[in-house]
């Protein structure tokens, strides 16, 4: 359904972001750079600012300056439901499932913003768990369900680029080596993803690169193969 | 029987039965757009009693200078001023979403003393009275009373009205938008929902709602400048009793608490004017959500 993906092309180009809520600055010159059909890892510690980076993508937090450019084009200046409506989804960290919805509409909720997206039941058939429980409330899903809602919900859409923020933490190992599986298979089907992670060794598995990022800032980038070489770095920068 | 056991005339009970159906009738409009408002916004429309003090002066306003028949201003004075209300919420409330919401309660608040001012001041505070449509006169002889068509019309038509707000809301994609936006805006916006325009939207129907029941109240009561900010009184204890923002709970508890007025004149008419409030506390001190209400 979709061309294979010429790696190399830039997909997403983020210069210099910087961003702030209220009067505290959180993001001090983030620069970034996904290819076309790339997974790549933002690595960092507790309050580092990958959800801030994320979201700013996304156009969700309300004061941010630089440059994010999308497929070619500026965004930085953008609402959010215009990102959107590029080909930008995001997976959040508090996974945002709504009460009030069940986990069919929850599924069906985020719009089809161009074609190319995955049908509803090439989703059921990632996840089997949601199929049969699409009439129930979504809150009701166990926390890897949600996870998997959350995920697949914006599969549907057509969107391209997906920012998926730790979508591991705090679950069990059986659902994080699945959600290892799901975002190779969607790199398969020629998705680029970004993906906020704490953990490198689970990111390793998933992902082409990896920025590191410390207060507010990309302090490193490594290639997947690198890791090895680079674990004492690493621990230095994560705290593991 | 039974009647004889309370010592009640069964036309007593049925006629108050029926006016406290018709109270309810209105209570439960205005409380489900309250409710709308509410759960979106975060807004408490205190011009809601205004802005149904103004669908009922658009209908009467049109039938005096233009002709407009009671059914054509039921579809024109929403929209009328369901799009007031969308200018207000453009050039007012929008400035107030980031701030605590009890600057948009003042704010309306002090737009809804403005708007009847005006209104008092060009029309007086006497009533006006609008006659009910002829296709509605006439009543019904039901054997134990009479139940006028225009009353019953009443009834029925704010249910229809009611429950297909709540089928929109509970029932459909355009709904699960709403409730999904009530929860967490900012994440159905960056779903691609253009959400501003949402909240825009609901406000002017909300409000439209207020003008239909405006609508539907001139042939009952008189059209006066000050006939919203009476009922809002009501209303609004109606509204702590219900929940603020569930949709069923208002209806339900806007219809329940029109008969239990309406009973209460029955049996205790010394307490028909209090009822509501005493209910009010007790569920305030008993379940402070409201009947329906989810604590937020
Ligand atoms: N809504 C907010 N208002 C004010 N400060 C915030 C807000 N959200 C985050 N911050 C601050 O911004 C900084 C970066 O936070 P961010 O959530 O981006 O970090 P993170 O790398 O995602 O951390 P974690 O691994 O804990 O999710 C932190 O110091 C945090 O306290
Ligand atoms: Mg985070």
């Amino acid at each position: 359904m979709r061309d294979t993906p010429r790696m190399g092309r830039d997909l997403l180009k983020v210069d210099n972001l910087e961003a702030f809520y209220g009067e505290s600055h959180v993001l001090h010159g983030v620069t970034i750079e996904v290819a076309e059909g790339e997974v790549v890892t933002l690595l960092g510690r507790n309050g580092a600012g990958k959800t801030t980076t994320l979201k700013s993508i996304m156009g969700m937090v309300a004061r941010r300056t630089g440059s994010v450019r999308y497929d070619g084009k500026e965004i930085i200046a953008l609402a959010s439901n215009v990102i959107a409506r590029l080909g930008i989804a995001i997976c959040p960290e508090e996974r945002g499932i709504f009460a009030s919805l069940s986990v069919e509409e929850n599924m069906l909720l985020p719009p089809v913003v161009r074609p190319g997206g995955m049908t509803l039941a090439e989703i059921y058939t990632l996840f089997p768990n949601l199929a049969e429980r699409r009439r129930s409330q979504g809150t009701k899903l166990s926390g890897g369900e949600q996870q998997m809602l959350a995920i697949g919900r914006i599969l549907r859409t057509g969107a391209t680029l997906l920012l998926l923020d730790e979508p591991t933490e705090g679950l069990a190992p059986v659902i994080v080596q699945k959600i290892g599986d799901v975002i190779r298979d969607l790199k398969a089907r020629g998705f680029t993803v970004l993906l906020v992670e704490q953990n490198f060794r689970f990111a390793a598995t998933v992902a082409d690169r990896h920025y590191i990022m410390e207060d507010g800032r990309v302090v490193d980038m490594l290639r997947t193969e690198d890791i090895p070489a680079n674990m004492e770095k690493l621990h230095n920068f994560l705290g593991v | 029987m039974i009647f004889e056991l309370l010592g009640v005339p069964p036309q007593a009970l049925f006629g108050q039965l029926l006016l406290g159906l018709i109270n309810g009738a209105f209570y439960a409009m205005l409380s489900l757009g309250l409710a709308v408002i509410f759960g979106l916004m975060n807004v408490i429309n205190f011009t809601h009693g205004a802005q149904y003090m103004m669908g009922a002066f658009v209908a009467w306003l049109g039938l005096k200078y233009l002709g407009v028949n009671y059914w054509l201003a039921l579809v024109l004075a929403p929209i009328v001023v369901g799009a007031s209300g969308i200018i207000l919420e453009q050039l007012l409330l929008k400035r107030l979403y980031h701030l605590d919401h009890l600057y948009g309660l003042l704010l309306t608040f002090g737009l809804a003393l403005i708007i009847e001012g005006l209104f008092r001041h060009q029309y007086g505070s006497s009533g006006q009275p609008y006659a009910i449509p002829d296709a509605l006169k006439g009543s019904q002889n039901l054997g134990f009373m009479f139940l006028p068509n225009y009353r019953a019309w009443v009834v029925v038509g704010s249910l229809i009205f009611c429950l297909g707000t709540w089928f929109v809301i509970e029932r459909t994609k355009l709904g699960a938008y709403l409730r999904a936006a009530t929860e967490n805006p900012q994440l159905v916006r960056a779903f691609g929902i253009n959400v501003p325009r949402m909240i825009m939207l609901t406000y002017g129907f909300g409000v439209g709602l207020a003008a239909l029941a405006g609508v539907m109240a001139a042939p009952i009561q008189q059209v006066n400048p000050l006939m919203g900010s009476n009922l809002m009184v009501v209303v609004f204890a109606v509204v702590v009793i219900g929940g603020m923002g569930s949709i069923m709970g208002s209806i339900v508890t806007g219809f329940a608490l029109g008969v239990v007025e309406g009973l209460t004149k029955v049996f205790y008419p010394e307490a028909s004017n209090t009822v509501i409030f005493v209910i009010m506390a007790i569920v305030l001190l008993i379940k402070p959500a409201g009947l329906f209400g989810r604590t937020r």
